[in-house]
């Protein structure tokens, strides 16, 4: 029986980000930390970073444990923020959204296509976007978001 | 121990001739044939209880218990034959020990509310550690109206009921109350169901058996048993969704006050009071789930119709094998070992997280449960956040269980 489980939506990246993340860890000390949780599944995803003297994110990491959707997710949110301020990547979050919710690509967001498989298991749209709540979490000084 | 059945001179058990009694098992899934393991959150349903439920609904339903018309009258024929066939389902004395409810959730939630104006000052509720929701919230809540105190009994590490902690509960001597499933929907276990009500009786505690789980897979006597309280759901006894059921003995019934207010529930109504209808009258406010009922009565039919003994075997079978398949994954770790088990198998996978697991699976049309199985404190106990949960019926297969470890071997290799 060879059926293509791994199609669309656990392509390669997604299982390479989830299994050896490059943004995984605790900065400290750290200008803004929040932490989200899915009361779901418990999943949970902390987010830490440090400003540059542009008001840019200058550096950002993740910890937490969650499923493949979740690390992968918040490794590859961890990449696209850094050098970015608040008002894009609150755009950005939210065109995150459409694409996991929809499946429809978006401009800015090419890394992040894989999640577009998303659009097939709304129910796990949630585990991706939980690091992104906590990003925002921690872009308004806030210490707590869930993803909702 | 008579709630363990003898599985030896069990008939043998026509799996395609079952199968083809469930219309949606002929369905495809993302293109693939349909592998339902997830019945322990709610069975699929046989012609048999769809075709009792349109046939009643075209020919011959009214409200039940007023109407002074043929199809009333009928309607609540019916009505109540489906409360006699519940009453034979579990051996209870008389149909008039059978109420019904939503689900098992409205039926503890009965219990927590109308027993409990029969515990004494100080007296406790006693649950165990591998409790679904339903049979902990109603507590909790019970506890923080009342101030009735919470007691939980420990289970072991192989995921059974901790009898030295059951009973060391029950020698404190205000234990008034024993909430304990009677298979766990997590870890698949059967608790000794008569040992547990000898002993709180010894204590002078009165005992539930949560059976939405057991009272699918196996005969349950709730005389042999000594219950004073059973509660199962419908849905998961290949009936719809909609009902459940109470037993209690009668003293019980009798002495404990409503718990919903309404019509059908009553003996005569003035402005200023009330009188209770008898039992099970007294607990069923308002136009109950006729249909439902109904249902359920031919679910019933259909369970005995097969046998319990061959539907225990089946499972039994079903378990052995998907235990020893799936024990051969490298990496895959079955949650509890319980002596006595049923056909609901929880596990997790070394580098996979539940909803990884339970996602890919989906893609290869199998279903599987994935979470914490509304049993969060037993996760913690067992210091996981979730499992992945198969879990069988009657009309699983041998061949399902395989297809399940075998995209089980895929998963593995993607996730290394």
């Amino acid at each position: 029986m060879s059926v293509d489980i791994a199609a669309d939506l656990y392509q390669q990246t997604i299982l390479t980000h989830a299994r050896h993340p490059l943004h995984r860890g605790r900065l400290d000390p750290a200008d803004a930390l929040a932490r989200g949780e899915n009361p779901l599944c418990g999943d949970d995803c902390e987010i830490t970073l440090r400003y540059g003297n542009d008001g840019k994110i200058a550096d950002i990491a993740f910890e937490g444990r969650g499923c493949a959707i979740t690390l992968a997710s918040a490794d590859l949110m961890a990449a696209l923020a850094r050098g970015r301020a608040k008002p894009e990547l609150e755009e950005l979050a939210e065109k995150f959204e459409t694409l996991a919710r929809t499946g429809e690509p978006q401009p800015g967001l090419d890394t992040l296509s894989p999640f577009r498989g998303l659009a097939d298991y709304p129910s796990r749209v949630k585990c991706a976007t939980l690091p992104w709540a906590a990003l925002l979490a921690a872009l308004e000084g806030k210490t707590e978001a869930t993803s909702e | 121990m008579n709630d363990t059945i003898t599985l030896t001179r069990a008939p043998a058990l026509d799996v395609s001739a079952i199968r083809a009694e469930f219309p949606i098992l002929a369905q495809t899934v993302r293109g693939k044939k349909l592998v339902f393991l997830d019945s322990a959150a709610s069975a699929q349903k046989p012609r048999a209880v769809i075709d009792a439920m349109k046939s009643a609904m075209e020919t011959q339903y009214a409200n039940v218990h007023r109407g002074l018309h043929w199809m009333s009258e009928r309607t609540t024929d019916a009505y109540e034959a489906a409360r006699a066939k519940v009453a034979n389902l579990l051996n209870a004395p008389s149909p008039e020990q059978i109420v019904f409810t939503k689900n098992t959730t409205e039926a503890i939630n009965l219990v927590a509310h109308a027993f409990s104006a029969l515990l004494k000052p100080g007296q406790a509720v006693l649950i165990s550690e591998m409790e679904h929701h339903a049979n902990l919230i109603p507590w909790q809540m019970l506890r923080d109206r009342a101030g009735v105190p919470l007691r939980i009994a420990k289970i072991t590490d192989a995921g059974e009921l901790d009898m030295n902690s059951l009973e060391s509960h029950l020698q404190s001597g205000d234990i008034g109350l024993v909430a304990i499933t009677h298979m766990s929907n997590v870890l698949g276990t059967y608790t000794p169901a008569e040992r547990i009500a000898r002993l709180a009786h010894e204590h002078g505690a009165r005992v539930l058996f949560d059976g939405s789980q057991a009272a699918v897979h196996r005969a349950v006597d709730v005389q042999a048993i000594g219950a004073d309280f059973y509660v199962f759901t419908g849905h998961k006894l290949y009936g719809p969704t909609g009902i459940g059921v109470l037993y209690a003995k009668r003293d019980l019934l009798e002495a404990m006050p409503p718990f919903l207010g309404g019509g059908e529930m009553i003996g005569t109504v003035t402005y200023e009071r009330a009188t209770w209808a008898e039992i099970p009258h007294k607990f069923e406010a308002g136009t109950p789930p006729i249909l439902e009922a109904i249902g359920l009565g031919a679910a019933i039919d259909f369970v005995q119709s097969i046998g319990f003994d061959a539907i225990a075997a089946h499972e039994a079978a079903l378990t052995d094998h998907a235990i020893a398949t799936l024990s051969t994954i490298p990496g895959l770790t079955i949650i509890g070992r319980a002596q006595d088990r049923g056909g609901v198998i929880s596990f997790t996978m070394q580098n996979a997280h539940p909803h990884d697991i339970a996602t890919l699976l989906d893609r290869a049309g199998i279903a599987v449960r994935a979470g914490h199985h509304c049993a969060e404190p037993l996760m913690r106990r067992l210091n996981l956040s979730g499992t992945a949960r198969a879990s069988f019926a009657i009309y699983s297969t041998h061949e399902e269980i395989d297809a399940l470890a075998t995209t089980l071997e895929r998963i593995r290799s993607l996730f290394g």
